[in-house]
């Protein structure tokens, strides 16, 4: 087995992680989005909680889940470490960089990945977190549609929301593509449909759930 | 011309630089940078300072052995070696600032010359085709696709130059390491090793100390032989494959 | 002194193959017994390091560069020559042969020139097998061009970078050996001196360029496979630290220095920009394919090459063609940059300067389009047009000849072994094949020939001969002579203190070899060069000032120590011109030429190589000839008309 620990422990390896790890978030992030946008139904909840409720106690979803948390988890705690290595690999900075010939938000993978850690602590502590305590200790789910009117009511979470989904997308939009260059997919016949679906996939998700906050703080949904 | 010249000063390995701003008054549009910086380091000769150091051998763009991060870039403004690059390039009266690469990987020696050895290291470490001389079949049995070799010279191209590390914000060496493991893994003739060379110089890169690949491309931009990303996406598919099928794993790099 | 060539005897097609018979053989168990050092990682270094580490010597490789890729031979673009006959055009080991040999202007050794030959189509093989990216046909199978006037299609390459390639190739093989453990390298390391007992080398005296330190290393047999030292003229296409300070010092160490003015003037290079230029940049070769070289008929003071178009055909003077109907603009490189020359001493060269001619590729780009130049040319324009700032797809090119390559260097028998048992030379630093003239691309080809496929050979006869027993220590008070000369030497040169930097005394150097022992020579001439150069010595060893300590990185006091020797050197290089009164290849001596102006040969008196024997300190050297004989081809006048 320590070819398996070379291979993880290995900066290849690391990224190898970082890509299979943002790759599975990210079809988390369409299930997610997906069912988040029956409130656009606008029919009191009764689409979103039935899927809601389906998301929660459906035993291979919520086996699936303990993967997703595990996800979150490497993602986050190997990007920091790769975060930190790269800072060591440059001890003495440059003292002039003008005009660099890559993208800012390319460069700033860990800032935005750190404002999302925030976000995320907020959301789950919204959401997830008090739901699943529910689920464990009484039995029953919380009626998150009802509690979504709640919070969102609030117009300092409301932007709080906006700013994280405005990171998600910067996230997004170079981590779509890099995951596919550090699996290695990268071909002249496909990279332009991967950009492609990679630019498509940085907006639409991210404005949708940006969408939902507003929509509900602006009571476009009752 | 004249110029305002900002350049990092250090004299040993040990000993903490800083910069020195100087004035070059006698600056023509023809000369390249590496002769503008003759031209003062004569200057400070005749005033009895010590010239400034920096690393050059062929000047004409191939040797790789020039290295300076002129104005927030590895070999200044255009996609080029510094040796190449002109002082037309530059405006009268302009401030150049002049840096030696940075990174952990790549110690500074003296001003602006830097230790690359690690680049070797990570060559020996299976940068080559296991074959002694003599006793190799006629050159014209092994038929190689044009394209193939157009694309395996393209990666062979790299001058060693280091200026994707300089460059990179993590100070990563995978587009230098991509580069020779992509060269062989296209042509048939570095087929047989080829798994153990991807494991070997990977190894090797990380005991070296250089950052990790986070895609930015920063690398590619700069290049000044326009070696491609795509290298690095072969690396990565040459290095997993090699790791989850080859026979006999021998990775850890050392010095 | 005594010295021979060792040339084995039989025919010529033979004498390799049974020299390799009658040579000792070291039993491979013993190899490792023995330690090599090979000084220089060019093509010609790498290439004999790799090649003897494999073999099972042990063997140390120094070079100056921070890395062995580094080396001079990486700059070569043009390409490499084998006698592979892969284009069914008529070309074999004879063929190159005879092409070498006329091309040197019946100055080389006919014996080596066909080994040369020989061993070429193995280079290829090797080199492929590791893995070099020659260009290929879109059959898979290798290409070829014609290269430098060849009649035959011979030239293997790598687009514009085949020296690089190689280079890249030899350093892979290289690698493999440090990782084995079999080469220990030593980077950033100059060698200072040779060490010689009882009349062999054993050992050298090398600075650690980055801390100072003077070390001393032994061994049973030592390579010099330092390169060329055109950088003597300060200007020229080479690297900017090539320098002679090795082969020199293992001349005053007792190797006789052969030919030292034949340097090739190569014709088609980027002419000086002013004062503060540094080297010159080759415009390869191959641009004479389908560019044009012309000047205007009557002097055009200051002539721009954005101007050239306004000069009307019929007032141009495509001279090469004029002159030599049947090879045009494709004549060698001598003949080439003379009449370039000539036409600028007629005042009709262009450019700001006046020194330069035009290279125009219009009617080529008219001919076959301007994608089909770009795609052969491309890096080329790009390069030009980066470094001049004028477009060549828009306007000619400008050109003038420039220092190129020195087919001088340190004398050796057919084994590669200099006058010094146990010291050898290989690739540039010898003198060995390329006679008065070098052919494009055929330097890449000797240096990997001595390399890859003679010295292994050669060496293991001397070593059989000696014995792994025969090896002086260290300590032994030989190396701690030499070491005292170095230091007395780096402390010299840091104590003058004077007015001078290297580099001006270096360009005056320059100045007056290129003005009297450059394409063309003359008795007055080589006399008044003679004379300022003794006087620059002096002024150098009174007037140079090298700031800095010996502890540490100091790049002046490298400069300085080269263009020490270099001043040593550019006598000897005048005195050895001085006393070929003939015209041969590049040597133009203005007395020596036939009535229409062409260089006139006297094989009668001049059939030789001059051997030059360094007789102490500011002694006259004593010149030794070694009479070349030629049994297998005809002596003519070369003619390109
Ligand atoms: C611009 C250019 C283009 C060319 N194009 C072609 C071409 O197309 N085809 C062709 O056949 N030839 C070409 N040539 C010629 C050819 O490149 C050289 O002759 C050849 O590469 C010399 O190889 P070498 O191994 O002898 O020496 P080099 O490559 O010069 O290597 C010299 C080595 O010696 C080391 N060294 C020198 N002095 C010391 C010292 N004192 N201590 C320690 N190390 C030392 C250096 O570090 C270096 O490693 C070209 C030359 C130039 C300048
Ligand atoms: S990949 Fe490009 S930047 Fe990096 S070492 Fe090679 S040539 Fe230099
Ligand atoms: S000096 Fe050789 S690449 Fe710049």
């Amino acid at each position: 087995m320590k070819w398996l620990i070379d291979l993880f422990t290995s900066s290849l390896g690391r990224k190898l992680l970082m890509a299979l790890t943002g790759l599975f978030l990210i079809s988390f992030l369409v299930i997610h989005c997906t069912i988040n946008a029956m409130i656009f139904y606008n029919d009191g909840g009764t689409t979103f909680s039935h899927w809601g409720h389906f998301m929660g106690t459906n035993p291979v979803i919520r086996t699936l889940e303990v993967g997703l948390v595990a996800g979150f988890l490497i993602h986050i705690f190997q990007g920091l470490l790769l975060w930190k290595r790269n800072h060591q690999a440059r001890p003495v900075k440059y003292s002039v960089s003008k005009d660099p010939k890559s993208t800012w938000y390319s460069r700033s993978m860990g800032l935005l990945g750190t404002l999302l850690l925030l976000f995320l602590i907020m959301h789950t502590s919204h959401f997830w977190i008090p739901n699943r305590t529910h689920q464990f200790t009484q039995g029953e789910e919380l009626p998150l549609y009802n509690m979504m009117f709640e919070v969102f009511s609030n117009p300092w979470v409301v932007f709080f929301y906006v700013v994280g989904c405005v990171s998600l997308f910067w996230h997004l939009l170079h981590g779509f593509a890099s995951a596919f260059q550090t699996l290695g997919l990268n071909h002249l016949k496909y990279n332009g449909i991967i950009s492609f679906i990679g630019t498509a996939f940085s907006i639409i998700v991210p404005f949708l759930f940006a969408l939902m906050p507003i929509a509900v703080y602006l009571k476009w949904i009752n | 011309m004249k110029i305002t010249l900002k350049v990092w000063r250090q004299k040993n390995r040990t000993t903490k630089g800083e910069f020195k701003t100087y004035q070059h008054e006698h600056v023509s549009p023809d000369m390249s940078f590496l002769e503008m910086m003759d031209v003062l380091n004569t200057e400070l000769i005749k005033k009895g300072e010590e010239p400034i150091h920096f690393d050059h051998d062929c000047r004409e763009g191939i040797c790789g052995m020039c290295s300076m991060y002129i104005n927030g870039h590895p070999h200044g403004p255009l996609q080029t070696t510094t040796c190449q690059l002109h002082m037309r390039t530059f405006k009268d009266g302009e401030t150049i600032t002049v840096e030696p690469w940075r990174a952990q990987a790549f110690p500074v020696i003296k001003d602006l010359v830097v230790d690359r050895s690690a680049f070797d290291r990570i060559q020996q470490a299976g940068g080559y085709v296991s074959v002694n001389t003599g006793g190799v079949p006629d050159a014209n049995e092994i038929p190689i696709s044009k394209n193939i070799a157009d694309e395996a010279f393209d990666s062979a191209a790299c001058i060693g130059c280091g200026a994707c590390v300089a460059a990179c914000k993590n100070s990563s060496a995978m587009l230098f390491v991509s580069a020779k493991v992509s060269q062989f893994a296209l042509l048939p003739q570095g087929h047989a090793e080829r798994k153990e060379r991807a494991e070997k110089m990977v190894a090797q890169m990380d005991a070296e100390g250089f950052g990790n690949c986070s895609n930015t491309k920063a690398c590619e931009a700069e290049c000044p032989k326009a070696i491609s990303v795509s290298n690095i996406a072969r690396l990565n598919r040459e290095y997993f494959s090699a790791m989850v099928s080859s026979y006999k794993v021998t990775v850890g790099g050392g010095e | 002194m005594k010295f021979e060539s060792k040339t084995p005897e039989g025919p010529l097609a033979e004498k390799w193959t049974k020299h390799k018979f009658n040579l000792k053989l070291v039993n491979p168990a013993n190899k490792r017994k023995y330690e090599v050092i090979v000084v220089g990682t060019g093509l010609a270094g790498a290439s004999a390091a790799a090649s003897l580490a494999e073999l099972g010597y042990n063997v140390k490789a120094f070079c100056f560069q921070d890395s062995p890729r580094r080396a001079h031979s990486i700059a070569a673009q043009g390409g490499i020559n084998a006698a592979k006959n892969y284009q069914n055009d008529g070309d074999s080991v004879y063929r190159l042969f005879y092409d070498t040999i006329k091309g040197g202007d019946y100055r080389s050794r006919e014996a080596n020139v066909y080994r040369l030959a020989e061993v070429s189509v193995n280079i290829i093989d090797q080199c492929v097998a590791q893995g070099v990216p020659f260009a290929r046909e879109y059959g898979g199978l290798l290409a070829n061009r014609s290269f430098g006037g060849a009649q035959v299609s011979r030239t293997f390459y790598a687009r514009g970078q085949t020296g690089q390639q190689l280079l890249l190739g030899a350093y892979s093989a290289l690698n493999r050996q440090i990782a084995n453990g079999k080469v220990k390298m030593y980077t950033r390391t100059e060698m200072l001196d040779v060490v010689v007992t009882d009349g062999k080398a054993r050992g050298i005296i090398t600075r650690d360029l980055v801390t100072g330190k003077i070390e001393a290393h032994s061994a049973h047999a030592v390579l010099l496979c330092t390169g060329g030292y055109g950088n003597v003229f300060y200007l020229s296409t080479n690297a900017k630290g090539s320098n002679v300070t090795a082969a020199w010092r293992a001349h005053k160490k007792g190797a006789l220095f052969a030919n030292p003015c034949f340097t090739q003037i190569h014709p088609t290079c980027i002419p000086v920009s002013g004062d503060h230029q540094s080297k010159l940049t080759l415009m390869s070769e191959s641009l004479r394919n389908d560019g044009r070289v012309w000047v205007p008929k009557t002097a055009h003071k200051g002539l721009k090459a954005k101007e050239a178009a306004s000069i009307p055909e019929s007032d141009r003077d495509y001279f090469l063609e004029r002159k030599y109907p049947s090879f045009g603009n494709l004549v060698p490189r001598d003949v080439a940059s003379r009449n370039g020359k000539m036409m600028c001493d007629e005042g009709r060269g262009v450019g700001a300067t006046g020194l330069a001619v035009f290279l125009d590729f219009a009617d080529a780009i008219k001919r076959v389009g301007r994608d089909v130049i770009s795609a052969k040319y491309g890096n080329l324009f790009d390069m030009y047009k980066q470094i001049t700032g004028d477009d060549p797809y828009e306007m000619p090119m400008m050109i003038f000849p420039a220092v190129h390559y020195t087919m001088g260097g340190l004398w050796v028998d057919y084994n590669l072994m200099t006058s010094v048992p146990g010291l050898y030379a290989l690739g540039e630093a010898n003198y060995s094949d390329h006679g008065a003239n070098r052919l494009g691309a055929s330097a890449l080809m000797q240096g990997l020939a001595d390399g890859y496929f003679v010295i292994p050979y050669t060496i293991g006869d001397y070593l059989a001969h000696l014995g792994w027993n025969d090896k002086v220590g260290t300590d032994h008070p030989a190396f701690k002579e030499a070491i005292d000369g170095v230091n007395a030497k780096i402390s010299k040169l840091l104590s003058i203190k004077g007015k001078k930097t290297v580099d001006e005394l270096h360009r005056e150097l320059g100045l007056t070899l290129w003005e009297h022992c450059g394409m063309s020579r003359n008795e007055e001439g080589l006399k008044a060069a003679k004379k300022k150069i003794q006087e620059l010595r002096a002024d150098f060893w009174q007037n140079v000032n090298v700031l800095g300590g010996s502890n540490e990185l100091n790049m002046e006091l490298e400069k300085a120590g080269r263009v020490a020797d270099f001043m040593e050197l550019g006598e000897l290089m005048v005195d050895d011109a001085l006393n070929r009164k003939e015209s041969c290849g590049c040597h133009f001596r203005e007395e020596s030429q036939t009535p229409e102006g062409e260089a006139l040969r006297i094989d009668s008196d001049y059939a030789f190589s001059s051997a030059w024997e360094y007789k102490g300190e500011n002694q006259p050297e004593e010149l030794h000839k070694e009479e070349l004989h030629f049994e297998n081809v005809k002596l003519t006048q070369r003619s390109y008309k």
